[in-house]
């Protein structure tokens, strides 16, 4: 594990190495059964614009390997192995270092954006935050205004008004644009979205993908999306990890794992979504056990 | 985040009682030897139980205490105070010795350990009575409120509500003084009672309320189970740790609520000892004879403390224990 | 907004009366010859003859009750002893024990009864709230643990034994207060200071530590939310972080409780002003009480309920104000 913490300056955007890139990742935790991992010695890499997806069951691990790249686990957790973003190892660095990168280089976006939003404040207080508290000398006119361009950005009408707007006072499809207004306000260079889809009624997944895509191509930041629904990333990926039990299962270019699944649990993964031009029968299910892996315990 | 109140202080009531802040969350009860196994083992639970257990003890053989103590709760012993020093007692610690185990009362003479012996009885009988009739009543009214909603649940909410508007501690003064004074106990039962059960039925009804929409509550329905035969198979049962716990941290605030009272002097008609009425009497001697007070004080104290204790450690393992199975 | 309040407005009225209408009842219908009661010790016949011509005791009940409402809203004139007394609205009757009026007697204790109340609200307010977060933030440890039985402990102890118990060790054992007067904080300032000490401390004692208690669970429980989540993903700063995203939502529940304790204290400390002999209106009560004054427990009963009720619907419509979500509803 290397200690070199060379700070993060802008992204050079030059082509020189992956954005992002995970060696030998393992998070465990301490259990009273004794110390488990979640996951397991996880390798990958996103290239700069590039997007990538994480696939698995819940209890694969995959949200811990967000939070780990963050360093935002919960207590009792431990990350090893190498995360190099931009250069500089995440893995290790100071607080105060991993506080400069989060919201600010790399921002995440979170399943339930009802209660990943705070209740009692408006939604463009929330969205400023992250500017006033990243760059300094900013004043909160500014703020604002970068609050309504992100609320734009992600095709909130009536962004001026809306911004003083309460989360409650929003739809589901609404407060998950406004996260993602929320992790574009700083122009990231790295999008981490876990589940961003799952909350919310099937028409509206598909324009949150869309804005998701139509942000990538646009800014050029890196994508990584996180997700149980093979569809969701077939959709937006070029690459992808299939995660289960903490451990990697497979991993490749979306359209060679979709057409040609080396692993059995890609396989049995990929047959369990009904397909349109399936011969008309009996829906196949099948059963896909997950390994306990301590998860009781927790 | 709900807040409830079970037990009425002898001061205005704190709003929220926050020992009871978690709600607990109803679900099927866990098997019942790991929990009496989880009971047993832990010293919270274990010490207060005990100390509990030797008041009601004490309380119930009070009569044969007094008998083997050599003196009753209404003997003057005129020989164990000085009357040249205003009547205080005589020896250190306000006159303990052999033949007092506790001591005496200043300006009576009369033992305490037989007083807190008979005191016992009265704190024990109003608290536990109380809070058998706070217990039905809350869980009746909150099952009728929770369940059948509609008029029943608004009439009974209002009337909740009304009850717990009123300064309960000074209206209760004022019923008891106007009332003549036989029959004491009861009365403070019926008092106590009257405005502690809204308290639990709050917390009854809304329990009630998210466990009808439960699937099991459905299954039964859509089965053709009558009303009453869901309330008693399917909610109650749901309920029962919510219960225990409640009643469990009713009866700290209603020793307090009945002491508090008889502080007052509107409890138990002397000569009939009360803890509380001890201290009362005990107030303009704290000077020259603090044991006067720091007993049946250090009782009260001890009393409520193992209750509120073993409330929480009762809370504690049902909670725990339901997690785990 | 207008009709909340008004609905409110309406169902406090309601309250109210019926609390009058009840404890009205209580005394005159439950004392077996309510004229005896009201006049006390040293009683005289012609007095007893004034009480049941003041207050129409021989009048049917209903016409007795709208009387006294009647008093409340455009006052009433007693005669006593030949003299009439006014009593201006809102008349809360007249103690013929004492020769007063009730209303006069409140006022006069009212500035204690505040004193204390606020006193001990701002010491428990301060005390358990900050004793709650730092069990929240050292959760598990021993500062949390100590404070879980300290708090267990404060609860237990009634507070006329803590009264007593704290009177003989810091008045008559060492000595380092003076025994509580009621001293005018005008008059002089330092003493006015260490002799409310002792009341604010036995009043605040049993509050602060349902607070703590409060306080504790209710940012333990903020900590865990997403929204917590996502400030910290935003790379906040800490101090952000923990102002307005964990104590805000944590503490705000509590500011309402704390409204409608103070409101019930206002009806008067009874115990606590009993055990240190302080003339509040608490203090009134229990005397009343003793003495079968039953004007005076009529009056000081109604005004605790009115500040208990008129506590809930302050704390209601800050309520209204404070949660956005409640200000203007949920909407998709």
């Amino acid at each position: 594990m290397s200690e070199s913490t060379s700070t993060p300056g802008a992204v050079s955007g030059e082509g020189s190495g992956p954005l992002l890139s995970v060696r030998d990742l393992t998070v465990s935790f301490r259990t009273a059964q004794g110390p488990t991992s979640v996951v397991k010695n996880l390798e990958f890499d996103v290239p700069r614009g590039g997007a990538l997806g994480i696939v698995g069951e819940s209890g694969s691990g995959k949200s811990m390997t967000s939070l780990a790249i963050l360093g935002l686990l919960p207590k009792g957790g431990t990350a090893t192995g190498s995360v190099r973003f931009d250069g500089a190892e995440l893995i290790g660095m100071s607080e105060r270092e991993k506080r400069r990168v989060r919201g600010d280089r790399i921002a995440m976006i979170f399943q339930d954006p009802l209660s990943s939003l705070n209740p009692y404040y408006k939604v463009g207080t929330q969205i400023a935050e992250a500017y006033l508290s990243h760059r300094s000398g900013v004043s909160r006119k500014q703020a604002r205004t970068v609050a309504i361009e992100a609320m734009e950005r992600v095709h909130i009408r009536d962004a001026a008004r809306r911004v003083d707007h309460y989360p409650h006072q929003f739809s589901g499809g609404m407060r998950q644009r406004i996260m993602i207004a929320m992790a574009l306000s700083m122009e990231p260079d790295l999008i981490i979205a876990d589940e961003p889809t799952t909350a919310l009624d099937v028409t509206v997944q598909a324009q949150i993908l869309d804005l998701l895509d139509e942000i990538r191509t646009e800014t050029g930041a890196g994508l990584i999306l996180i997700t149980h629904d093979l569809a969701v990333v077939s959709e937006v990926t070029d690459q992808i990890v299939v995660m289960r039990a903490g451990e990697t299962v497979e991993r490749g270019a979306v359209e060679q794992v979709f057409s040609d699944p080396q692993a059995d649990y890609t396989r049995r993964l990929l047959d369990a979504v009904p397909r349109i031009d399936d011969a008309i029968g009996v829906l196949r299910t099948t059963a896909i056990t997950v390994p306990d892996n301590g998860r009781s315990a927790r | 985040m709900t807040f409830s109140s079970t037990s009425l202080e002898a001061e205005a009531t704190p709003a929220g009682d926050s020992s009871l802040h978690e709600t607990l969350e109803s679900s099927p009860p866990a098997s019942g030897r790991r929990l009496l196994r989880a009971f047993l083992t832990d010293w919270g639970a274990m010490l207060s139980s005990a100390y509990i257990l030797l008041i009601i003890l004490m309380a119930i053989f009070a009569p044969l205490l007094t008998m083997l103590s050599g003196w009753g709760p209404y003997e003057f012993d005129q020989a164990a105070i000085d009357p040249n020093l205003g009547a205080i007692p005589i020896g250190p610690f306000g006159g303990i010795s052999a033949e007092h185990w506790f001591g005496v009362e200043p300006g009576s003479g009369r033992d305490i350990f037989a007083r807190i012996a008979y005191g016992a009885r009265v704190s024990m009988t109003v608290a536990l009575s109380a809070t058998l009739l706070t217990t039905v009543i809350g869980v009746v009214m909150g099952l009728l409120a929770g369940y059948f909603g509609g008029l029943v649940d608004l009439v009974i909410s209002r009337v909740m509500e009304f009850l717990m508007a009123f300064p309960a501690l000074i209206f209760m003064i004022a019923i008891l003084s106007a009332l003549p004074a036989d029959n004491r106990v009861f009365l403070l039962v019926v008092v106590i009672s009257l405005f502690g059960w809204p308290y639990l039925a709050r917390i009854v009804r809304s329990q009630t309320l998210s466990l009808k929409e439960r699937e099991f509550v459905e299954a039964a329905k859509a089965s053709g189970a009558s009303s009453r035969r869901i309330i008693f198979r399917e909610i109650l049962p749901n309920l029962q740790s919510t219960i225990i716990v409640m009643a469990t941290l009713a009866v700290p605030g209603y020793i307090g609520t009945e002491a508090g009272l008889s502080f007052l002097g509107v409890g138990v008609v002397p000569p009939t000892p009360s803890w509380g009425q001890m201290i009362a009497a005990a107030t303009p001697w704290y000077a020259v004879d603090p044991m006067y007070f720091v007993i049946p004080g250090a009782f009260l104290f001890l009393l409520v403390l193992s209750f509120t204790t073993l409330g929480d450690r009762i809370r504690t393992i049902a909670t725990s224990g339901e997690a785990r199975s | 907004m207008i009709r909340i309040v008004g609905s409110r407005l309406l169902g406090m009225l309601v309250v109210l009366f019926l609390v009058t209408l009840f404890t009205y009842a209580i005394f005159f219908l439950l004392s077996a010859d309510p004229a005896v009661q009201i006049c006390g010790k040293n009683c005289t016949p012609e007095r007893i003859e004034q009480i049941r011509l003041n207050l129409g005791l021989d009048q049917p009940f209903w016409t007795q009750f709208w009387g006294y409402v009647g008093g409340l809203f455009t006052g009433r004139t007693f005669t006593v002893a030949g003299a009439a007394v006014e009593c201006a609205a809102p008349c809360l009757g007249y103690s013929f024990q004492t020769s007063q009026l009730v209303g006069d007697m409140i006022v006069q204790r009212l500035p204690i009864t505040a004193t204390i109340a606020v006193g001990a609200a701002v010491l428990w307010l301060l005390g358990g709230v900050v004793a709650g977060v730092l069990s929240a933030v050292k959760e598990g440890r021993f500062l949390d643990r100590f404070f879980a039985g300290l708090t267990l402990g404060s609860m237990s102890i009634p507070n006329y034994v803590l009264a007593l118990a704290l009177q003989f060790i810091f008045v008559v054992a060492l000595g380092w207060l003076p025994f509580p007067q009621a001293v005018k904080f005008t008059d002089d300032p330092g003493q006015w200071f260490l002799n409310f000490i002792l009341p604010w401390v036995v009043l605040a004692v049993g509050y602060a530590a349902v607070y703590t208690r409060l306080t504790r669970a209710n940012v333990i429980d903020t900590l865990q939310e997403n929204f917590v989540r996502t400030a910290r993903a935003k790379g906040l700063q800490p101090g952000l972080v923990w102002r307005r995203h964990a104590l805000r939502p944590a503490l705000t529940p509590i500011v309402t409780i704390f409204g409608m304790d103070v409101a019930g204290l206002l009806g008067g400390a009874v115990i606590t002003e009993t055990v240190f002999g302080l003339n509040g209106v608490g203090k009134l009560t229990a005397d009343s009480i003793t003495a079968n004054d039953q004007p005076v427990i009529m009056a000081v009963t109604l005004l605790s309920a009115f500040f208990v009720i008129i506590g809930n619907m302050v704390v209601d419509l800050l309520y209204t104000a404070i949660d956005p979500r409640v200000r203007t509803g949920a909407s998709a």
